[in-house]
This record gives structure tokens, C-alpha cells and sequence, in this order.
């Protein structure tokens, strides 16, 4: 497994955010995530506009295997999706913390990111 | 958990392993989609010896095994043929579906791991009614050479006569059966044998050109072939019509009695939902369990995947039986356009 970039911070089920220096916060999944889904063949995303919530389901990816829910490290508003990945959801499995983005929230209270894991502990959370 | 013969070759060609009905099996041993094409465009070998594998054995064999089989294993009886079938129930539903081998007279029978107790009791609770002896063979193991350029690893390693076989035909060479049979819509072979053999012919195969292949691909190639698998597209709930698998109940024989035989013969087919294949229009992918709707009545999908070779979502599906070629399919809440084909997506052979 590639290593973990360290100014990511995660959700115990495999999602990465992003604090970027505009104040929006990049969310995707993690290189664990992308290995354990095999290869991904669709992704649905939010609207951009959509309100939601830490926590809270906010795309859907889909590998040849199993379908599961992406849910959201933080709340606020979806300002921008990669809708590349629509064409080319494989992106993922090469790329997870960085071309495979899935999408960007303007989040409403930006103190929530030290509720999420950092690259260690959720390293720790993989290996159990 | 119960492991193949070659369980360490999986590891260290890099395989992730899964449970499957309580036997270690590779899922895949890198990308999925990669192995698939690998079957579709060259040559891949699957380790399948958690399949079960039963011989039949007595003067009986044959009259024992026209009787509990869907298909009339006479057409094989005198030749070196395997016959894909069906065991029944008296209702006609399907308990498994397998192949019965027959090899210079002797009787073989290759089918599903999750169903081999149900099975076993099956043919037990038969088998004293015609005097034959049926065991359960666990010191064999079966390996699957899958592909166009199959037929190159199996001159290789074993020669003429096991290459240049007809489609379900099947010869002995030193000890090694070699059947021209497969579940992946493409030229392939079946190798069964003691699992002292296994390694030297899986080292020979990857050698000569095939790559390791995992269950998980077998399932998409499977499912492009519109090959019916136990539990997801069919049970004991359904009978064969259901199934798409009337052609695998030979009543031409009317003296041939068979277990299922007066159930099978008194169902109206035009009464029975049907099997189709449907093909996802819109982007997403069909799953298992999803409600399908057309303007004659409704469905659902039995077995849904993404095609590799397709690039869209495919599935089977039973439903109502209908003219139309279009119907809806639920997914998450949302109404997409399905397309109502044949189940062979790929007609390759």
C-alpha cells in the first residue's frame, strides 16, 4: 500500500479530507478503500449545491463487486465535484489522494476536522 | 477453512483469498478486469478444485444416472463426452446444476462446492435403488484452461489429441483427464486429475503463456457467456423454463424415467416467468435483487455486474413473460431504461 499523505485526515470508513489553503476541504477515499473495493467501474456524485451533513452519505462508488455508500468527513456545502471520474472512475484505483478526488465542501464549521483521524490512527484502524 | 492443493502458488502469485462456501479461493490476483480480458484475449488458468467432484461406479451407473439427471446421459454413455444438466427434485425444481464426464466408461460428476452435502445425500438416498456406489473424490483437484490461445498451452503440455478435442469431448493422457468444457464463453479445457499433478500443470501453463485467474473474473465472464449460476439465477424454487434451461431436460426418450419428469412435463412454459438478459442503457450497475418493471408485468435481477468487454452494466434477469424489448429497473430510487436481450451477450461459441 502507497504511503498516506500526512495532511490528510479520515473517517474510520476509508474517507480522506483535505484542509486546502482556500478554506474548502477536499474529500476522497483512501488507497485501503480502493484496494479492498477491486476495481471501480462507476461513481455517482453529489450535486454541486447540495447541503451535507459529517457523517452523512454524499456519493456512491461501485466497483465489478459491491456497490457502497461515500459518506462526508465534514459539513457544508458540495462546491465542486470531479465529474471526470464519471468517465473514468478507475482514476481511483490509481489515484486515490490525488486525481481521484471526489469532491470539495465549503464546510460550515471547519473545527469538525479535528474530530477525523489522523494518517496514523487511521492507519491502525486498517490494521485491526 | 478448507484450502486447494495449490493454495501457496495463489500467494505467491499475489492472490487476495475469500471465503467461498468455506474453502480459501483467489479473488483475483491484481485487477479483475485485467484477468478477465486476459480469458477473453489470450489465455488465463483458474484453480476450480473446490468444485466437487463424485465418481459413479457399478454395472448400474448408467440407468442410475438416466434416472436422477435431466439429461439423458445415454448420449454419452458409449463415448468420451462430458453433458451439462440438471438435478431435479419430483417437483421439477433444481437442486444443482452440473456436469456428468464420461470417460472410457466410467462416470464422473463436477459440480458446485456450496451445494456437496445437499448432493451427496441426494445421490446416497438413490443410489441403493440401482446398486451403484457414488464417492466423493477429494484427492483430485480441477484446473480450468480458459481462452483463444487455450489450445496452445494444452498441445504443449499434453499433446494432440488433448488439443485438437471437439467442444465437450474429453480424453485421458497419462493419467490426466483433459475435457473440452469451461464457464467462460471461450475456447477452454478442463483438467481434472490427482493433486500430485496439479502444480507441474499449473507451473507448465503459466509458463507456456496463462496468466493466474480468479473467481471473481470468472463471474463476468461467466455472466457475458449468459452461464447460469447455482443460487444467484437459480434453486430449488424454480424450475428449468424459469431458467432458460428447458434444452437441458431430454424427453426425447418417453420411456425414460426420470426424477421431476411428470412435474417438468405438466408446467405450461407460457405460464412460467422467463430468464432474459438485460443491458443497462444509463450509467450504474445492475445488482442483484433490483425490481424491474415492463408494460406486461415485473421482475427482477438475479445476477448483475459490469462487462468488461461490454463497458456497460449486464445482468440476468426472470420476469413476466413479455414481447417487449424494454423495460425499467429500479436502482436507488431511481427509474432506468434496461434493454430485454438474449443472455448470451457475447455469442462467441
Amino acid at each position: 500500500m502507497s504511503e498516506i499523505p500526512g495532511d490528510l485526515k479520515f473517517l474510520s470508513s476509508h474517507e480522506w479530507a483535505r484542509l486546502e489553503d482556500d478554506g474548502t476541504v477536499t474529500v476522497g477515499i483512501s488507497d485501503h478503500a480502493q484496494d479492498l473495493l477491486g476495481d471501480i467501474v462507476f461513481i455517482e456524485l453529489p450535486e454541486v449545491g447540495k447541503e451535507v451533513e459529517a457523517e452523512g452519505d454524499a456519493a456512491i462508488v461501485e466497483s465489478v463487486k459491491a456497490a457502497s455508500d461515500v459518506y462526508t468527513p465534514i459539513s457544508g456545502e458540495i462546491i465542486e465535484v470531479n465529474s471526470a471520474l464519471e468517465e473514468q472512475p478507475e482514476t481511483v484505483n490509481g489515484s486515490p489522494y490525488d486525481d481521484g478526488w471526489f469532491f470539495k465542501v465549503k464546510p460550515i464549521n471547519v473545527d469538525e476536522m479535528s474530530n477525523l483521524l489522523s494518517p496514523e490512527e487511521y492507519s491502525q484502524v486498517c490494521e485491526d | 477453512m478448507k484450502k486447494t492443493f495449490l493454495y501457496e502458488d495463489h500467494l505467491s502469485h499475489g492472490a487476495k483469498m475469500v471465503d467461498f462456501s468455506g474453502w480459501s479461493m483467489p479473488i483475483n490476483y491484481g485487477s479483475q478486469i485485467d484477468e478477465h480480458h486476459q480469458v477473453r484475449n489470450d489465455v488465463g488458468i483458474f484453480d476450480v478444485s473446490h468444485m466437487s467432484i463424485f465418481k459413479i461406479s457399478g454395472q448400474n451407473a448408467e440407468s442410475y444416472l438416466r434416472y436422477i439427471f435431466s439429461n439423458d446421459v445415454k448420449k454419452i454413455s458409449s463415448k468420451n463426452k462430458a453433458l451439462y444438466g440438471l438435478l431435479l427434485n419430483e417437483n421439477a425444481g433444481i437442486i444443482d446444476d452440473l456436469i456428468v464426464y464420461c470417460l472410457k466408461g466410467d462416470f464422473l460428476i463436477v459440480s458446485n462446492c456450496a451445494t456437496k452435502e445437499k448432493n451427496e445425500a441426494w445421490y446416497q438416498k438413490h443410489a441403493s435403488e440401482f446398486d451403484v456406489s457414488v464417492d466423493y473424490i477429494d484427492n483430485q483437484g480441477i484446473l480450468a484452461v480458459q481462452g483463444p490461445n487455450s489450445i496452445k498451452v494444452i498441445e504443449k503440455i499434453f499433446g494432440g489429441e488433448a488439443s485438437s478435442l471437439n467442444t465437450n469431448e474429453c480424453v485421458k493422457v497419462d493419467g490426466v483427464m483433459i475435457a473440452k468444457t469451461g464457464y467462460t464463453g471461450e475456447e477452454g479445457f478442463e483438467v481434472i486429475c490427482e493433486n500430485k499433478y496439479l502444480r507441474k500443470i499449473w507451473n507448465s501453463s503459466i509458463e507456456s503463456g496463462a496468466k493466474p485467474i480468479g473467481l471473481a473474473a470468472r463471474d463476468t465472464l461467466r455472466l457475458e457467456a449468459g452461464f447460469c449460476l447455482y443460487g444467484s439465477d437459480m434453486d430449488e424454487s424454480v424450475n428449468p423454463h424459469a431458467c432458460g434451461l428447458t434444452w437441458t431436460v431430454d424427453i426425447n426418450d418417453q420411456d425414460r424415467e426420470f426424477i421431476g419428469k411428470q412435474a417438468f412435463l405438466n408446467i405450461n412454459e407460457k405460464d412460467e416467468q422467463k430468464m432474459i438478459g438485460i443491458l443497462l442503457k444509463d450509467k450504474g450497475i445492475l445488482r442483484s435483487g433490483y425490481e424491474i418493471t415492463h408494460i406486461d408485468g415485473k421482475g427482477t435481477v438475479l445476477s448483475g455486474t459490469f462487462s468488461p468487454t461490454l463497458k456497460k452494466s449486464i445482468g440476468l434477469a426472470r420476469v413476466d413473460q413479455t414481447n417487449e424489448q424494454s423495460g425499467l429497473v429500479k436502482i436507488r430510487n431511481k427509474e432506468l431504461e434496461i434493454e430485454f436481450v438474449s443472455p448470451r451477450f457475447l455469442k462467441k461459441i
